[in-house]
């Protein structure tokens, strides 16, 4: 048995006030909290070996790239890559999904089909939309239902033989939908096609397996799970890296430079251009060992036992409606009070020390389908207790009170 | 007719009598309620700031060599902000309007709502109201 207890005291930012209140902090969802073994990783890297990688001759340098790589190994093992340089280290999720479809500029022709689901963040649909507009492809959308899902049997009319390409997030993040990836990309492959999942919010619950997926690129950043923000990766299946041509010119990413031609690095260097988040990544790694100490089966029951216990609190609340009611979801509960708009209730629990996400959480589509301006969103990490629910229940019958 | 800022202090000393956040909300999510802020038929399109959170309407209109603001907002709290707002700046002239800052709004302890990055459309509301100003002291002058 973990004693999650001992657990929360390794976030020394929980201890902290807002607005005269203990802070509750339920907007892990939009980024996690650091634990101390990270930070010090952090402090460590700046105070004893902060050096450029991969160039210097010197001990600094020697070291602060023996550090990184190590970390590109630990994120390998735990994505279980099969190879370390089919990791690229991006500084998020967005860069990451961009790297691609700058990458797919070049491999897809008019009236190719590149499809993306409902339930995807801004940053999984702009892309997207820039790369057609520069490609002349066309871009479908998988349709979603009432409780949040996507419509498989849609999915599998809009596939044929011009899909080119797949883009689904793992879990969604305004809703916290757990979507059926496996058949997504089985089906997609299928008639040939490509598949990207945007694991930004099932990386902090879930461990995912890419091989087992047999999924071509999975795409994740550090911050939603315990690392510092401005870092991330993407993994691509080495046949795939291999085909996409560099994202960024610039340092690292060469082999030879000359005004009359340049010959590129190979895997992963071709795609980290420039100096990297050194520490940044140094500390992804150390993140991912902090996760994989605790455990992922314990994190995903210890927060399904977080997610039931503030959905039925809520639900006592009369008037409140949650969207979202997949019966596969992650600690996220996205809701509204009946005629209350979501930025009155965020503002008053923000007062009381409360820390929601509140409006469209970048998924306009999403809330354009419910009809509504955006959500208050709770989400949960497992550092998170049953008493900070019970003082979230308080907060929101308040605000109920005061705004009704 | 009270000037810009003799009406801010008179706001200023009202709201120094709550004696904390709750009373503070409590009241401007009272006037939200309260004031018909606008004319349906002003809330168009044109007249709409969005902002990523809440959405504001402003309307203007030149009356006696005096601007008159309408408003309204999808979210009460914004309202009741905008209440305050106009409160201050209705009904003036637009030299006058131009010239006037918005201080006060961090003595009543609602700094925060100003911020541009909390995206409930008050900033650009601000904005729009100087802009009217100056559009209508332009054909005043």
């Amino acid at each position: 048995m973990l004693d999650w207890k001992k657990i929360r005291a390794d976030f020394p930012i929980l201890n902290r006030k807002v607005n005269g209140k203990p802070l509750v902090y339920f907007d892990n969802a939009a980024t996690s909290q650091t634990p101390k073994q990270v930070i010090d990783v952090i402090v460590d890297y700046y105070s004893n070996y902060n050096a450029n990688i991969h160039r210097g001759v010197h001990s600094l340098s020697q070291e602060a790239t023996d550090k990184y790589e190590a970390a590109r190994h630990t994120i390998q093992h735990h994505f279980n890559a099969k190879h370390a340089y089919e990791i690229i280290l991006t500084s998020g999720t967005t860069e990451s999904i961009n790297l691609v479809a700058h990458g797919f500029a070049s491999l897809l022709e008019k009236d190719d089909e590149v499809i993306v689901s409902a339930l995807e963040h801004h940053s999984n649909i702009v892309p997207w939309q820039m790369l057609c507009e520069k490609t002349g492809a066309i871009l479908k959308v998988i349709p979603m239902n009432q409780n949040g899902e996507l419509e498989m049997d849609s999915y599998s009319k809009l596939l044929s033989n011009k899909t080119k390409l797949v883009f689904v997030n793992h879990i969604s993040n305004a809703l916290g939908t757990i979507n059926p990836i496996e058949k997504i990309i089985e089906q997609a492959h299928n008639v040939g096609a490509a598949v990207l999942i945007d694991g930004a919010q099932s990386c902090p619950h879930v461990k995912p397996d890419v091989q087992a997926l047999n999924v071509d690129f999975y795409v994740a950043s550090a911050h939603k799970m315990c690392g510092p923000t401005g870092v991330g990766m993407l993994y691509g299946k080495e046949e795939w890296l291999n085909k996409l041509p560099p994202y960024q010119g610039g340092g690292e990413m060469i082999d030879q430079v000359s005004f009359t031609k340049t010959t590129y690095a190979g895997l992963p260097h071709k795609f980290e251009a420039g100096t990297p988040n050194i520490c940044g990544g140094i500390a992804f790694g150390a993140a991912l060992n902090y996760m994989n100490a605790i455990g992922f089966n314990n994190i995903a029951a210890y927060e399904k036992e977080l997610l039931d216990y503030g959905t039925k609190r809520l639900l006592e609340i009369e008037g409140l409606k949650i969207y979202g009611t997949s019966i596969n979801k992650t600690s996220v509960i996205s809701f509204n009070l009946k005629g209350i708009h979501p930025y009155d209730v965020g503002t008053l629990l923000d007062k009381m020390g409360i820390a929601v996400r509140t409006g469209h959480h970048c998924a306009q589509p999403i809330m354009d389908y419910y009809k509504i301006p955006g959500t208050i969103r709770a989400s949960f990490a497992f550092y998170n207790t049953k008493a900070e629910i019970d003082t979230l229940i308080e907060g929101v019958k308040k605000a109920k009170m005061m705004l009704s | 007719m009270q000037s810009i800022k003799e009406i801010q202090d008179e706001i200023i000393d009202e709201f120094s009598m709550f004696e904390d956040w709750e009373e503070r909300y409590q009241y401007m999510i009272d006037l939200g309620k309260d004031l018909p802020l606008i004319d349906e038929q002003f809330k168009t399109e044109d007249n709409i700031i969005k902002g990523c959170q809440s959405k504001v309407w402003v309307h203007a209109e030149l009356k006696n060599n005096a601007l008159e603001f309408t408003a309204d907002s999808d979210a009460i709290i914004t309202k009741g902000i905008i209440a305050i707002l106009i409160r201050a700046f209705s009904n003036q002239h637009p030299k006058d309007i131009i010239e006037a800052n918005t201080d006060f709004i961090d003595k009543i302890g609602l700094k925060e709502h100003l911020s541009p990055t909390r995206a409930n459309g008050l900033v650009s509301m601000i904005k729009q109201i100087k802009m009217y100003a100056i559009a209508y002291q332009t054909q005043l002058s």
